[in-house]
């Protein structure tokens, strides 16, 4: 069905087991496949924001209607979502995103070098615990131990996936985007 | 020069000749709301919101904070629960702050969610400073922009009742922009404790918290 890596397939199929049934995403390459399976998904509704933030009131609000819904954001898009934390934190709502990280390990586009350095500090200073993922095999039992506590403890979780796990992206030495 | 807003230093005393009084209007939009779930933005829209129906409401969910996050809730709401009525009531200024929210909910379309934008052209808690919608912007062309398919600006009395049809229409989502008199009704006291309303609300909705 695609050339991405198993875990991303076994990652979806672990949200759907835990009864995710709204993704929301600001498209990003080290989401495609999660992004893919939930619009081929006829059981979930799959929501393409405009901002990472929307994805943010989009989980509390789902949890208000009694639904599990999961934002995947790129670690540029977690500096849009900083003041509606406040709505996790103060109302203590369930929260669960996965970041797929730049500005990290061997990463080659120096714009992405000052959010990325902040993903981390900035998301535990509004109080969503990080779980930082960098190899293929501490994906899926991260994963679900994040899907616990965020769904059945009801904590805020983030899940980093780090430019270990994604590889950093190849830019030539001109570099553009 | 470049423009410069409109200066004001509090709200209108009483509701200029041919302008709706703000509590009105919203009462007459939203009419009987027995069978809906609420999310409303921060002060002024908020409180037009429990003039109706109560301040100890469960299933309203007032912010007092995170500004801009009133549309996008909704959203996860009428998701969440596509067999109610999901409204959300919210201000210019709110709306503003994250307008890309409507093109999401456009084209995602829930049947059963309805948004209305009540519109004094003023950010009334900071001091009455004139918003974009006082400068010429229009949130319902926005609205339209983002693909809502059901859109009406609402400007004088005759035009509510057509509009609250509209609201109340399960034909795909809508948004009404109504224009009010820039006044200050006496504020209605309600907790900030958004943790104990949220499961209030989902006790109400879903039988459990």
């Amino acid at each position: 069905m695609s050339d991405a890596p198993a875990w991303q397939g076994e990652l979806y199929d672990l949200l759907r087991e835990f009864d995710v049934t709204q993704f929301s995403y600001v498209p990003d390459a080290g989401h495609k496949e999660l992004i893919n399976r939930s619009i081929a998904d006829p059981e979930v509704e799959s929501v393409s924001l405009t901002t990472e933030e929307e994805g943010v009131a989009l989980q509390a609000g789902a949890h208000l209607g009694g639904a599990k819904s999961v934002l995947l954001m790129q670690s540029s898009g977690v500096g849009n979502c900083v003041n509606f934390f406040s709505l996790i934190k103060h109302g203590r709502f369930p929260f669960l995103t996965f970041v797929s990280m730049r500005g990290d390990f061997g990463e080659g586009n120096p714009w992405q070098l000052a959010m990325g350095k902040a993903t981390q500090p900035v998301m535990e200073d509004s109080g969503i615990t990080c779980f930082r993922v960098e190899t293929e095999a501490d994906l899926i039992p991260t994963a679900r131990a994040a899907c616990t506590m965020a769904y059945q403890a009801e904590d805020a979780i983030a899940v980093l996936l780090t430019q270990k796990l994604l590889g950093a992206k190849a830019f030539s030495t001109g570099g553009e985007s | 020069m470049a423009s410069k807003p409109k200066l004001r230093t509090g709200p209108d005393e009483a509701v200029a000749e041919g302008m709706l009084e703000r509590r009105h209007a919203v009462a007459a939009l939203l009419g009987d709301v027995d069978d809906a779930l609420i999310v409303t933005g921060l002060a002024g829209s908020k409180d037009d919101v429990l003039a109706i129906t109560g301040a100890d409401c469960p299933t309203a969910f007032t912010l007092s904070g995170a500004m801009g996050a009133a549309t996008a809730m909704g959203l996860g709401l009428a998701l969440a629960q596509p067999e109610r009525r999901v409204i959300v009531v919210t201000g210019d200024g709110e709306l503003l702050m994250n307008v890309g929210s409507l093109a999401t909910v456009g084209v995602m379309n829930p049947p059963n969610l309805s948004i209305v934008c009540v519109d004094n052209e003023h950010y009334g808690e900071t001091g009455w400073q004139e918003s974009h919608t006082g400068r010429g912007v229009d949130i319902a062309k926005m609205a339209e922009g983002g693909q809502i398919p059901n859109v009406r600006t609402v400007t004088q009395d005759s035009e509510l009742a057509e509009a609250a049809a509209i609201l109340r229409a399960a034909n795909g989502t809508s948004f009404v922009l109504v224009k009010v008199a820039p006044t200050k009704p006496p504020p209605i006291h309600r907790s900030r404790d958004a943790s104990w309303h949220k499961a209030r609300f989902r006790e109400a909705v879903l039988g459990r918290n």
